[in-house]
């Protein structure tokens, strides 16, 4: 009994004392660019648990989570760029437009707390009536996907041609701004955005785990797996739908304005049509419906990204496009999902040392059994 | 009164670029079903053909015949992109048939893979790849027959195809030391094709001054229109693809052959990419980022439309090419010059054509909240799967 408790403590505790070795480690022995670097993979992983949330788990594939992600970053940015300026000065760039007056939508973003609401407020507010309108129309599938799309490209058009109200395609620097009375660019800064960063992606974990463990997350995976069915059942898919979907813009909007500081810019590539479909990505490679592996297949797949561009830049379409096509066709639940149902075990049947089985040997290998098995997890699909 | 002409044309010559380019996406989309993120990359290939016609013209015996070079473009356009797109269905889409968000990530993985292609292929690099597919092809052959029989012939397979690419890449980089191979045909940059002096010059009707180009572009989809119409109404093979649209299992129970229908639909949808393609040439310099520039909008046509009906495809882009021309060009100011400040300062605001399209896309979506399946919705008493 003894043993069972310990065991089960270590289990549970182990993950924990991991990540804060790792956290309290990682900063001694990277260099401030490849911390950097982290954070940033990391702030990443927020917006895929997000993904994960409304795709993984509901069914629903967007292709604009860079609205939201962008609007986060662009809170933080505004206000970053206000304040460090002197009283009465504007930031730098109106004046190249020859503006004399700061525009009326900057004026909140002055003050700090509003700032910490607003950059997951709105994107959680825009993400939820965006959602309303489209799924009270029962729009879904294909078709929500490519009016997300379209809806990134309005968002994306409209920061972009805009110089006088934000800056247009140059965006907002937030390297030489000052937080605390430190610049957000210098390397101490850098390091205490990692660890916040770490804390609110567990955070953000955490609340992903929660929302999909309870009621909620069957109800999430009720919508996706049949909706009409769920609708017959007298449950309004539309609530659920609409919540998950600003919870996800919400995560998103974190996620920018971490990015955002980390960076040292926020601009309007952030709405760009590849970078929302890079994050589907991340969740399928890393595993759709595991959060971890969306997590994982953030920090992965960019870490990757990186690694290959400083090598050889002109590859990394190809594999990225290849990634795409295996991930659809071979490795449908991605990485962890592969992991979790056996994946290591069938590569070991394969080469003659099947893993040992838990109950009778000779039924468990008959192929027989075997095929049976198969299928019915094929069914259950 | 020169003004509205002018406005209705420079619209139908923006609508006219997006109906053929979202024509061929209408056959795939409307009657398959099948979301196809790679038709702005088929258009693309369809634009570098092209330019590789024309530079066979531009020299050598064909020299005589440059002015006629655009008319044998557009087949062979249609021919690379449709077996293009023929090989995508063969081996990608086929396996995902009814998972439609599963075939939106391949085909935009395969958009990918075409625009480094064609930025980076070179004599060296399509030797390599040829060497590959070849070696992966072949080499079954001359092993055993038991080996595909066994428990590890995945992993085999795996291996094969892992080994041939370590290959062919092997071959590319060996062969890339050679300076002539190692050329890149088109490289990153945007390339030029040169329209002949026919398409150059420009007509006076009633005033309006309209480019031939331009009246080519809209000649051009008024004849893909009624090919297409014509091919889908009149001919076997058409009413073949409308009776697998209405039902596949009932088709097939009556003896057509449904994957030779589904292959064939995506030759011709592929095929009129292509076609787009070489009309887009006409527009100006063309790169290999060209897909992603008419990829949403061509969606949002067909979603407009209304899926499966070409009438709606018509409407839809001749209307979204108008209003984006109308609202881009500020035109209306020219029409009603004193407008009320307030109004005028609105109408100033969006003529621009990004933040015209701002405007055109949030009225779709607008409307699509009252009309959800588009201008043309199909009838029927489907219960929504």
């Amino acid at each position: 009994m003894a043993d069972l408790l310990s065991s089960r403590a270590l289990r549970r505790g182990l993950p924990w004392v991991l990540i804060v070795l790792l956290a309290l480690l990682l900063p001694a022995v990277l260099p401030p660019f490849r911390l950097n670097l982290l954070g940033r993979f990391l702030s990443l992983g927020i917006v895929a648990l997000g993904v994960d949330l409304i795709w993984g788990f509901t069914g629903m594939l967007s292709l604009g989570q860079g609205i939201f992600f962008a609007l986060g970053g662009y809170a933080l940015g505004m206000y970053l760029s206000l304040n460090s300026l002197e009283p009465g000065q504007l930031p730098e760039f109106f004046s190249l437009y020859g503006v004399q007056s700061l525009p009326a939508f900057w004026q909140p973003f002055a003050s700090p707390l509003f700032t910490l609401l607003a950059l997951w407020v709105i994107p959680a507010l825009v993400a939820g009536v965006l959602g309303y309108l489209v799924f009270r129309n029962r729009i879904k599938g294909v078709y929500f996907s490519i009016l997300t799309q379209a809806a990134l490209l309005v968002f994306f058009n409209f920061f972009n041609g805009q110089q006088k109200l934000i800056n247009g395609t140059n965006g907002l620097k937030t390297d030489t701004a000052r937080i605390f009375g430190a610049l957000v660019g210098s390397d101490a800064m850098q390091r205490n955005l990692f660890w916040l960063t770490v804390v609110l992606a567990v955070g953000a974990f955490l609340l992903c785990r929660w929302l999909t463990s309870g009621r909620f997350g069957d109800a999430l995976i009720a919508i996706r797996d049949d909706e009409p069915r769920m609708r017959f059942t007298g449950y309004n898919p539309t609530a659920y739908k609409t919540l998950v979907f600003a919870v996800a813009g919400a995560l998103a909007g974190i996620s920018g304005a971490l990015y955002t500081v980390q960076s040292g810019i926020v601009s309007p590539q952030f709405m760009a049509v590849p970078f929302s479909i890079e994050m589907v990505i991340w969740v399928a490679v890393g595993g759709r419906g595991t959060l971890i592996g969306a997590l994982l297949g953030a920090v992965l797949i960019n870490y990757a990204k990186s690694l290959v561009s400083e090598a050889l830049p002109e590859t990394w379409l190809f594999i990225q496009g290849g990634l795409f096509l295996l991930v659809v066709t071979a490795l449908p639940d991605g990485l962890v999902g592969w992991w979790r149902s056996g994946g290591p075990g069938h590569i070991q049947a394969m080469v003659g040392w099947p893993p040992l089985a838990a109950t009778y040997p000779e039924l468990d290998l008959d192929p027989a059994v075997q095929a049976e098995k198969a299928e019915l997890e094929g069914g259950a699909r | 009164m020169t003004a509205l002409l002018d406005t209705l044309f420079n619209g139908l010559a923006i609508g006219s670029v997006l109906m053929l380019a979202a024509l061929g996406l209408a056959v795939v989309f409307g009657l398959m079903g099948v979301i196809n993120m790679a038709h702005g990359e088929l258009m693309m290939l369809g634009a570098y053909t092209t330019f590789v016609v024309q530079n066979l013209f531009k020299t050598g015996p064909l020299q005589g015949l440059f002015p006629a070079y655009i008319l044998l473009a557009i087949p062979a356009a249609f021919l690379v992109s449709g077996l293009a797109g023929l090989l995508l269905e063969k081996t990608v889409i086929r396996r995902l048939y009814g998972r439609p968000l599963e075939t939106l990530l391949a085909t935009w993985g395969v958009s990918l893979i075409l625009q480094q292609f064609v930025r980076s292929v070179s004599t060296a690099f399509a030797l390599g790849l040829i060497a590959a597919v070849v070696l992966a092809l072949l080499a079954p052959r001359f092993m055993p027959q038991a080996w595909w029989q066994q428990r590890w012939t995945p992993l085999l397979s795996v291996g094969l195809w892992i080994a041939a690419a370590a290959a062919g890449i092997a071959l590319a980089s060996g062969l890339g030391n050679v300076r002539a191979l190692d050329q890149p045909w088109f490289s990153a940059r945007n390339i030029d094709v040169s329209a002949p002096q026919w398409l150059r010059g420009s007509v006076d009707v009633v005033g309006v001054t309209m480019p031939t180009g331009r009246l080519f572009i809209i000649a051009l989809t008024a004849l893909a229109l009624l090919a297409v119409h014509w091919f889908l109404q009149k001919s076997v093979w058409g009413i073949r693809i409308r009776a697998v649209t209405q039902n596949r299992p009932m088709s097939n129970c009556l003896g057509i052959p449904t994957e030779t229908v589904d292959a064939l639909t995506f030759l011709v949808g592929s095929g009129l990419a292509g076609v787009a393609g070489v009309a887009v040439t006409l527009l100006g310099s063309v790169g290999p980022n060209l897909g992603g520039n008419y990829i949403v909008d061509c969606f949002m046509v067909v979603v407009l439309g209304g899926v499966g009906k070409l009438l709606g495809t018509v409407v839809a882009a001749l209307g979204i090419g108008i209003l984006s021309y109308v609202i881009g060009s500020g035109s209306l100011l020219l029409v009603w010059p004193a407008m009320p400040s307030g109004l005028n300062e609105l109408v100033t605001f969006f003529a621009t054509t990004s933040m015209a399209k701002v405007l055109v896309f949030a009225l779709i979506v607008v409307f699509l909240q009252f009309r959800p399946a588009g201008l043309f919705p199909q009838k029927g008493r489907m219960v929504e799967a």
